[in-house]
């Protein structure tokens, strides 16, 4: 097994439940592992949540971290994936005053080549909206920064895998496969 | 107090429904989960649920324990003789948190547990209540699950999905905790037992290639070794390891919680795995070329130093919990299912095979621990009593029946290697987390659960007084449990290591102990002391024949060292006998 770090995306199908958020990231925790970004939302099933979780580490502690995820009760299936194996995206959220918009051709331009939206305009400000990878991202607050950004905020990675997940089928079989 | 035999009437059909408070539901789910027995304290956040034991207290016994670690432990004890789930019960804040000890006892154990804790009004959450803890936050890395109910009709569900996931699949501690108006409020009452929750897959189906894979490789070996843990007992797989174990003619030995799960005197055991185990499975668990191992998981204390363990063996593992499978031993063969299943599917496939020579090994080498340690640890030629000489007495005179209570040191290692059991379940003791303070009120939990059986504790002299209170449990519920107290006046286990690795400096170890037989007799038990060998004998007969609890104090050397011993670190193969 690769003993390389990398970054690896977990993602996991829960039942919805308050106390599950702490029984993961105490997983993390107790081994060290920094959470690089957390999130979680409605999966494609109604009623089950999904994490997208991204960690750097190898493939090894990817493997454990998961069966430890996937022995928690209210946890459905959990899998770790690579980069090449998502499709990955990040948000993020710009506040800048307005007269900027106005005054500085320049911003207009790295809105339009950044493939930026623009979300709401007012008299005091107006708020930018970029998707994309970290990288462009990143380019784009660099070259914002010169012109002075009020509010920056980026959304942690959500991604969806390549591979297909049957979770629905999962659920199935594994309601089936109970016995006590 | 609504009339019992309407209830009665009532529980046995699920459709019809009956009016009762959170409280009163609380008493009949356990009812109908087949609980007789719990292990609490009460304090304000649950009085209520205390209200309603007292109005069932000839259906359901409460046991006053005098902490609730005891509590906790008690219902371990209860659980792990009898195979049911153990319950304990506590007030919110002081009396959840006491209880977090046997929690994550019986989490790194396994053991079934239901706790459930009373709660502040749940309009006070989060405002510093009196007595408000955050007991599912404390209690959610040392469970298998836990929840909070705030509402009384939650009640019915949580506790039957409580049940359910403390005994499924690797049993484990769970946690309810309820508040105090959902004890409070009354609502239609109706229980269904808990069989599945979809996320959860206790069991997972046993994999028939794996085991074909297994059996192939069992049948190619020519040193075969088997080492099997809890799982065995756990998954009452007894028959079908003594089985497998005899067809294919292989050397099997034990961690220290799969001990007694096949009887000492089995020609085909070759004693406990582990920094305290027995030299022969020891060292040749480098000599093997096939390992298999069974319901266990590669403990540290079991495996010493990773990296020279085992190597040069293929290594099966079959086990229950996917989690366990590499996560500390690389296997070349996993069998994930229930261990009953996976050794009913693979006796038939196995050949017929004796393995004399390499069973001889195993003879030859522990030879060499009688000569070097057995024999003085048994039949001593120093004048200080020895440990050990007493475990022999014990067995002795309870022909190797009694169920062994042992709490955490130097006298739970020599109990363990030196017990009889000829019974499955006998040997309790805190394995993983090595809790002192354990084995008093353990005993009380197995005792009760076990009244016909022996059951003997033996505690040190440090561990004896972490719960010392209990014996007032003891005392008022008139369990027959026979307390021995190995005094070294010494943490002993503690001290071993001060005079092996820290030259003899004995840093806050030394005890000056209190007169243990007035604390005994003081709670009103028959208390013994010996200090002469010449007294063991007929001591240890007379607390076996004692029909009530007895209280056996026996004064052993001071500075004396268990062996053989894996130094942290070590290798297996490195194992000490002196
Ligand atoms: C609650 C707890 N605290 C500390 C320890 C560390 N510890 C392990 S063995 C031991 C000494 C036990 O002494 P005693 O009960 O007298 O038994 P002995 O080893 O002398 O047989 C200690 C302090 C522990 N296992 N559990």
């Amino acid at each position: 097994m690769n003993q390389d770090i990398q970054s690896f995306t977990i993602s996991i199908y829960t039942e919805n439940n308050i106390g599950l958020l702490n029984r993961i990231s105490a997983i993390f925790q107790r081994r060290h592992i920094n959470i690089e970004s957390l999130t979680t939302s409605q999966s494609e099933i109604d009623g089950v949540n999904r994490f997208v979780i991204v960690v750097n580490i190898c493939e090894e502690q990817a493997l454990k971290i998961v069966k430890q995820i996937e022995k928690q009760v209210e946890t459905i299936r959990a899998f770790y994936h690579t980069e090449d194996q998502t499709i990955f995206t990040e948000s993020s959220m710009f506040k800048i005053k307005s007269d900027l918009l106005f005054n500085e051709p320049q911003i207009q331009n790295l809105i339009k080549e950044s493939n930026a939206r623009i979300v709401t305009v007012n008299p005091e400000f107006f708020v930018l909206e970029k998707s994309g990878r970290r990288v462009e991202i990143e380019a784009l607050r660099k070259e914002l920064s010169v012109y002075g950004i009020m509010q920056f905020v980026r959304s942690g990675r959500i991604a969806v895998t390549k591979e297909e997940m049957r979770i629905t089928e999962m659920l199935q079989a594994q309601a089936f496969n109970n016995k006590y | 107090m609504k009339d019992t035999q309407t209830i009665e009437k009532q529980q046995g059909k699920t459709q019809e429904t009956m009016r009762v408070t959170g409280s009163e539901a609380i008493i009949h789910c356990l009812l109908a989960e087949g609980v007789d027995t719990l292990y609490g304290y009460p304090g304000g956040a649950i009085m209520p649920v205390y209200d309603e034991l007292y109005k069932f207290q000839h259906k359901i016994h409460h046991v006053l324990t005098r902490h609730e670690q005891g509590a906790a432990h008690a219902a371990q004890g209860y659980a792990r003789i009898s195979g049911k789930v153990g319950v304990a019960m506590a007030t919110s804040g002081p009396g959840a948190t006491n209880l977090i000890t046997g929690i994550a006892d019986a989490q790194i154990d396994s053991t079934p547990l239901v706790c459930i804790t009373g709660q502040v009004f749940s309009h006070l959450l989060g405002s510093d209540a009196f007595q408000e803890t955050d007991i599912v936050g404390i209690s959610t890395p040392v469970t298998k699950w836990n929840c909070q109910v705030t509402k009384a009709s939650q009640i019915p569900e949580a506790l039957a999905k409580a049940f359910y996931i403390a005994k499924s699949g690797r049993p484990g501690p769970v946690l309810v905790d309820v508040t105090k108006d959902a004890q409070l409020e009354e609502f239609d009452f109706e229980y269904e037992k808990c069989t599945k929750v979809r996320s959860y897959n206790p069991v997972p189906e046993t994999d028939t290639t794996g085991v074909k894979a297994a059996a192939e490789l069992i049948n190619a070996a020519k040193k075969p070794m088997i080492v099997w843990g809890q799982g065995v007992i756990l998954g009452k797989a007894e028959e079908e390891l003594k089985a497998v174990i005899e067809k294919a003619g292989i050397p099997s030995a034990w961690t220290i919680l799969g001990a007694s799960a096949i009887p000492t005197s089995h020609p085909l055991n070759i004693g406990m795995v582990g920094m305290h185990g027995n030299y022969a499975p020891n060292k040749l668990t480098n000599e093997c070329d096939v390992l298999i191992a069974i319901g266990m998981r590669f403990d540290d204390r079991v495996t010493g130093n990773l990296k020279t363990y085992a190597k040069q063996a293929k290594v099966i593992h079959f086990e229950i919990d996917p989690a366990e499978i590499d996560k500390n031993v690389k296997t070349d063969v996993a069998v994930l299912g229930n261990s009953k299943d996976s050794l009913a599917q693979l006796l038939p496939l196995l050949n017929e095979a004796t393995h004399e020579s390499w069973l001889q090994e195993f003879k030859d080498l522990y030879a060499i621990e009688f000569e070097k340690v057995i024999k003085e640890d048994l039949t001593p030629s120093k004048e200080g009593l020895t440990m050990g000489e007493v475990i022999k007495q014990i067995n002795i005179e309870t022909k190797g029946n009694a169920a062994i209570v042992s709490d955490v040191g130097q006298h739970q290692m020599i109990a363990c290697r030196y017990a009889d059991f000829n019974i499955t379940k006998s040997n309790i003791t805190s394995g993983g987390l090595g809790t002192m303070g354990f084995a008093l009120p353990a005993a009380i939990g197995a005792k009760m659960a076990a009244p016909d059986r022996e059951v003997v504790a033996i505690i040190g002299d440090g561990g004896f007084q972490m719960n010392i209170q209990e014996l007032g449990t003891i005392f008022q519920q008139e369990i027959a449990v026979k307390i021995v107290v190995l005094n070294n006046e010494f943490l002993g286990m503690v001290r071993q290591w001060q005079q092996l690795f820290f030259d003899k400096r004995y840093a806050s170890t030394e005890m000056t102990n209190p007169n243990f037989i007035a604390i005994a007799e003081g709670y009103y038990i028959k208390a013994r002391k010996v200090v002469k060998r010449e007294e063991l004998e007929d001591a240890v007969k007379e607390m076996i024949a004692s029909k009530e609890s007895y209280f056996l104090e026996v004064c052993v050397e001071k500075e004396g060292n268990v062996f053989p011993m894996i130094p942290t670190g070590a290798s297996v193969s490195d194992v000490r006998l002196s």
